[in-house]
């Protein structure tokens, strides 16, 4: 794309914090337009101070922010009000007003004195609510409207107010997952069609993964790690950002686990091509702790074994089950009580696979699930 | 409900209320104009009214009756009922809580507090107290109790503590006040204690003078105001947003509210529940709270409102008159009790 601007929006050197004590410093943010930028990290981290700073809600304690090559803090509410529209966390009761009222006053910057809609205004909020898939609400009472309705409506102001950059806190809260998916596929196509900038805080790591272009975690006192999703999304990264101690998270699904049962595997699960996940699952509920096997890496039950069993024996992609693998399965299955086979499919480079499953039949924990 | 209509014929069953609703309080506005000229110690029948006062027959009973007492009062009944309506709503707004207004809030208590206090300054020295010196001591008891729920504020973030704290400052501003009439010249405490209860009797055409021109270019401001205020209604921060300079805004508020309901407290003493009832009343018939249909309405409701309750206060128990707050109370207790009902079961 030409003429986008890649430095739309900007923090230099950035301090944010409450009555002048900085909760989180150099905060050094380079945005261009039709990205999509998101804020993760823990509770009480601060992903909604540095919301409410970009937006001017709360002064800044130092550094700049810029918009578009102009420093936020010089522009009149007014100006900044015809570039940047927001959608916040905070629960509004308005009193009998119809959810088009509510999408109404994102006109607000560009009506007359008294605030008067022309008959372009009008259909620009119609156009704002069909966008979004609200219009039929249009006369329904605001406070009568669901969690889901409520923040597309929200949006839909938002739109309305013809934003060249929107910030929204925490969006996705005390929504279901459908409408959770609504919303972020509205503002996916928003930024890619319509090139609108969008920062957002998510508390959905997986979801912020897979809609962002650039993900920003905040921990202590500064952003702790930027980047591409891909390049930062590591099971590692999203450990040290939570403090995960129990459970795990898997970057490649984004996908989380509860914590693995403990102590020596007394059951072993036979298992190939995904046969083996509703068991594993079983033992992880049941804390049963259990050992898999054998699973080449590239195996879907492999990647799950890894988070849940006490000990995988696994085999490289593609190769003959080696000696190692086999001995070593041998021996974890002679010390269990139980055998579970989960099915296993046979081919060409697995055959060995064949003569396990025949020698855990001779077994006396063996059992077929 | 109206939810297969196509947008644009939604819009016109709205105005088509709105237009309802002006056009009954513009009804009502007249038809009480004309009873409160008509009923008194004195009947004119309204077919009189109108040759009594074109004839200007200066030396006639009922021309002085009609001119010198009953239209000033009528005006004043008026204006200031509108004033505290639109000062309620103001107020309201403000605090983004139904239940505000000046009267609980007690910036009239306030306000009442000062303007006994110059009054029997003024009377003491003087002998007379102009009305503009009584306006401004209206205007800096407002503000003194406007700033100190402000201060509260600060520290108070649940509404209904608020509230309290409010009503807490009424009652002390009340105590003052009682201990001022309490100790002053038996000469004054007839003129004190009848205003202190709230009346709009004895009213000169000089006070309708000042109390228009200080109301009609407030509620002015007001209106223009209304498009910020639309954009207060949801919040703050989505406020700013849009565009509005939230402290200017802030100020302008209390400021108006301020003045709107120093003038009536100035004039009439101080009246309950108006400001709360009548602005409830008015959204409710309106279906909306869309501040530039809301203002104007609220005006007329406030001035519709007070001049009904001061005819039945001067004429219910004739010739004893009642205070107009007594009135006021019986009518608007219960709508706001009704409102706190509906808003309870709303939750």
């Amino acid at each position: 794309m030409s003429g986008v601007n890649r430095r739309y929006f900007v923090t230099e050197r950035l301090a944010v914090g409450y009555d002048g004590v900085p909760l989180i410093r150099d905060i050094e943010i380079e945005i261009g337009q039709g990205e999509i930028v998101t804020l993760i990290g823990p509770n009480g981290s601060g992903k909604s101070t540095i919301l409410k700073s970009i937006t001017r809600q709360l002064k800044t304690l130092s550094g700049r922010v810029l918009v578009a090559g102009e420093e936020l803090q010089k522009l009149s509410y007014r100006a900044l009000s015809t570039r940047m529209a927001v959608v916040l966390t905070e629960r509004m009761k308005p009193e009998l007003m119809t959810c088009r009222d509510i999408v109404a006053t994102g006109r607000y910057p560009y009506t007359g004195r008294l605030g008067i809609l022309s008959a372009a205004d009008e259909a620009k909020v119609e156009e704002a609510m069909a966008a979004v898939q609200v219009a039929e609400l249009s006369d329904r009472d605001f406070n009568a409207t669901s969690d889901g309705q409520r923040q597309r409506v929200l949006l839909a102001r938002a739109i309305c107010q013809e934003p060249e950059i929107i910030i929204l806190d925490e969006p996705t809260s005390f929504l279901d997952i459908r409408h959770k998916l609504q919303l972020l596929s509205i503002l996916r196509s928003m930024a890619k069609e319509k090139g609108i900038t969008v920062i957002m805080s998510l508390h959905e790591i997986d979801l912020a993964q897979k809609i962002s272009d650039r993900v920003l975690c905040v921990k202590g006192d500064h952003i702790s790690l930027a980047g591409r999703p891909e390049d930062i999304f590591s099971e590692a990264a999203i450990r040290a950002l939570y403090d995960i101690s129990a459970g795990s998270y898997d970057p490649l699904f984004g996908s989380i686990e509860l914590p693995r049962p403990a102590g020596e595997p007394r059951t072993f699960v036979l298992s190939a091509c995904g046969t083996g996940i509703p068991v594993y699952r079983a033992m992880q509920k049941a804390n049963e702790p259990f050992a898999a096997g054998i699973l080449y890496e590239n195996d879907v039950d492999c990647r799950l074994a890894r988070q849940l069993a006490s000990e995988v024996v696994t085999e490289r992609p593609f190769a003959p089950i080696g000696d190692a693998a086999f001995e070593r399965a041998l021996a974890l299955m002679a010390r269990c009580e139980r055998i579970l086979d989960a099915g296993v499919a046979l081919g060409a480079c697995n055959r060995r696979m064949g003569e396990l499953v025949d020698r855990a039949r001779q077994m006396p924990g063996y059992e077929k699930v | 409900m109206s939810q297969n209509l196509s947008p644009a014929s939604a819009r016109f069953r709205r105005r088509a209320r709105y237009e309802l609703v002006f056009v009954l309080l513009v009804v009502a506005l007249a038809v009480i104009t004309v009873l409160n000229v008509n009923i008194g110690s004195v009947p004119i029948p309204v077919g009189e009214i109108a040759r009594i006062l074109l004839r200007r027959a200066t030396d006639s009973a009922q021309y002085s009756i009609i001119w010198k007492i009953r239209l000033p009062r009528i005006m004043m009944a008026m204006l200031l009922g509108g004033a505290l309506s639109l000062s309620g709503f103001l107020l309201q707004t403000f605090f983004g809580n139904p239940i505000a207004g000046p009267f609980v809030l007690g910036i009239s208590s306030g306000a009442k507090m000062v303007v006994a206090l110059v009054m029997i300054f003024f009377l003491d020295r003087l002998g007379r107290v102009s009305s503009f010196a009584l306006i401004v001591a209206a205007f800096f008891g407002s503000l003194m109790a406007v700033g100190f729920i402000l201060l509260l504020s600060r520290r108070l973030k649940h509404m209904a503590v608020l509230l309290v704290a409010g009503i807490m400052i009424g009652y002390i501003c009340n105590a003052v006040t009682d201990f001022i009439v309490t100790f002053a010249e038996d000469s004054d405490i007839v003129n004190l204690r009848g205003w202190s209860l709230g009346s709009f009797s004895g009213m000169s055409w000089e006070n309708v003078g000042v109390a228009a021109a200080l109301v009609l270019i407030a509620a002015a401001l007001v209106f223009l105001l209304s498009k910020p205020i639309g954009a207060y209604q949801l919040g703050e921060a989505y406020a700013q947003s849009m565009g509005v300079n939230i402290r200017a805004f802030r100020a302008a508020l209390i400021a108006l509210s301020s003045v709107l309901s120093a003038t009536v407290t100035a004039f009439a003493g101080p009246i309950s529940f108006v400001g709360i009832a009548v602005p409830h009343l008015i959204k409710r018939a309106l279906n909306t709270s869309k501040p530039i249909v809301v203002i104007p309405a609220t005006f007329l409701g406030g001035a519709v409102f007070c001049m009904g309750c001061d005819l039945i206060a001067r004429t219910a128990f004739a010739p004893t008159e009642l205070n107009i707050s007594t009135v006021t109370s019986v009518f608007g207790a219960p709508v706001v009790i009704a409102m706190m009902l509906k808003r309870q079961k709303g939750r």
